[in-house]
């Protein structure tokens, strides 16, 4: 039962007032501006959009100015805002084989066409702290070279042809969308794919983990990973046919998994998918191996029991959304509840310490 | 829906996903300098809105959804009766109201104008931006190298 209190009213107001204070710091600082945000917390800003499930670089720089830096808190924001935008339509699925690829590597084809790029990583930085960039100072201009404008071709196109991979049949069948319905299960992979897309990437980070370490041995080598821009197309119904309406930075991780032989097929190799908005190649891979890891029941393989495997619990507990509203919700005011609870707690005790006048009540 | 099954028409689809992409401030930068701004009527003001980006499992399998982007999108209609849409990224009436006149005055005589003033300093700059990108992405390839080791 719930019973309606009130009272607070003050005590919230000025307690949002000292939030918008303390938001600003120490007014001798600059300000922080909403393009500062998006140019050098770019990843912070993408972070934002995946989990937000919203691809729009002004509104997460926005939200993670608003959530004083805490992302979830931004994503929060993110999704609230969703809720409220008409839906236009749905695009035409975004043909990554056409990416204009910053970043693009394979861990497991030295010479892969198109080469090993490796883009503004992170990768064979000492990870050493750069006391430089605490004073201010000029970049020296990244080095150019001759660009490759083509399109660079999927590394499991090359195993295809020899059929040692597993192929992903195309279709255009229209996928299910959990912002429209409720998730059932057993979830299709699309449905898995969208969810494990804007899901918490600490979370999917465990989990994907936990596979490496050998719950659910997926073992997976990362056939390809890529970062770039793709061109978003769709069917514009006044003109009757389709327009770019607008370019997005995804990262996209295939893994290839080991070999998956049964009575009626050869061995073949398997496959893992990951994409995700924005440069985000921890949240991509550890994708790709959760994906991997649930597909168990279509590959034919054996549920090992084990958490990865279990799209129930990795679906549903993946959201930090909703994982955070209903964790956070436990700090507001549960007083009647808990007087219930306060009351047979007493009860029980006077009973087992033996007051016997109460005890013969 | 206006005129469904209307077939491709390629040069609109080009002027149209270059307005859709281009920076919102350099749009409107070469539309003030453009200086012929026609009178118009709205069919639908600009209103913002999500549309749901699908990718593909495995890059090119069967569609899923991936999550949302915002757009905005307008129709104006010209004196002369000419209509012109504008569908840009992002949540900027200005811009969508820019790319509606321009995309309908692509479909008169000012055609040429147009091209020159905004269309052709849009598509050099988009070329010259994505060049440079992938000039930086060149110069991080790896050239591999092999030592020989160890007697045989």
């Amino acid at each position: 039962m719930y019973v309606a209190t009130k009272g607070g009213e003050r005590a919230i107001e000025n307690a949002h007032a000292w939030l918008a204070e303390e938001r600003r710091g120490d007014p001798d600082v600059a300000e922080l501006g909403l393009e500062q945000i998006q140019q050098q917390l770019s990843l912070a800003v993408t972070r934002v959009m995946a989990e937000g499930s919203l691809y729009d670089p002004d509104l997460a720089a926005l939200a993670i100015k608003q959530a004083r830096g805490d992302l979830i808190e931004a994503i929060f924001l993110i999704r609230a805002y969703r809720t409220t935008l008409p839906r236009f339509g749905l695009t035409n699925p975004v043909e990554t084989a056409d990416m204009a690829c910053d970043r693009r590597i394979s861990a497991t084809f030295k010479d892969a066409p198109g080469g090993q790029v490796l883009g503004p990583t992170f990768d064979y930085t000492h990870r050493l702290l750069d006391f430089k960039l605490a004073a201010d100072g000029d970049v020296p201009d990244a080095p150019r070279a001759d660009p490759r404008m083509e399109p660079t071709p999927h590394i499991t196109t090359f195993l295809q042809r020899e059929d040692i991979i597993q192929p992903e049949p195309g279709s255009d069948e229209t996928p299910g969308d959990l912002t429209r319905e409720p998730m059932a299960f057993p979830a299709d992979r699309d449905i898995r794919l969208q969810s494990l897309a804007r899901g918490d990437e600490g979370f999917l980070l465990g989990m994907a983990y936990s596979t490496q370490r050998g719950y659910a041995r997926t073992h997976a080598f990362v056939g390809e990973l890529r970062i770039g821009k793709v061109p978003v197309e769709m069917e514009i119904p006044e003109l009757g046919f389709a327009i770019e309406i607008g370019e997005i930075d995804l990262t996209e991780c295939e893994t290839i998994n080991q070999f998956n032989g049964s009575k009626t097929q050869p061995p073949q190799f398997t496959r893992g998918y990951g994409l995700v908005f924005g440069q985000s190649e921890r949240k991509a891979i550890a994708v790709a191996l959760v994906d991997r890891a649930l597909r168990w029941r279509e590959l034919g393989e054996d549920n090992l029991g084990a958490p990865a495997q279990d799209e129930e619990f990795v679906l549903s507990h993946c959201d930090n959304i909703q994982a955070t509203g209903f964790l956070e919700h436990i700090k507001l005011p549960h007083y009647v509840d808990f007087q219930a609870e306060l009351e047979l707690v007493r009860k029980l005790r006077r009973e087992t310490m033996g007051d016997p006048q109460e005890a013969a009540e | 829906m206006e005129n469904p099954g209307e077939p491709v028409d390629p040069a609109r689809k080009t002027w149209m996903s270059l307005l859709a992409t281009a920076p919102g401030a350099r749009l409107l930068q070469l539309w003030q300098a453009y200086g012929g701004q026609p009178d118009f009527n709205w069919l639908r003001p600009p209103e913002i809105g999500g549309v749901m980006v699908r990718g593909r499992m495995g890059g090119t399998g069967a569609p899923f959804n991936l999550g949302e982007m915002t757009v905005t999108r307008c129709s104006v209609v010209l004196n002369d009766g000419t209509v012109g849409h504008g569908y840009v990224q992002g949540r900027d009436k200005p811009r969508a109201q820019a790319a509606a006149v321009i995309d309908a005055l692509m479909q008169t005589s000012a055609a040429p104008a147009v091209r020159r003033a905004i269309l052709e300093p849009l598509t050099t700059a988009r070329q010259a931006s994505r060049q440079d990108r992938a000039a930086k992405a060149a110069a991080t390839k790896v050239e591999f190298f092999t030592m020989v080791r160890g007697e045989d």
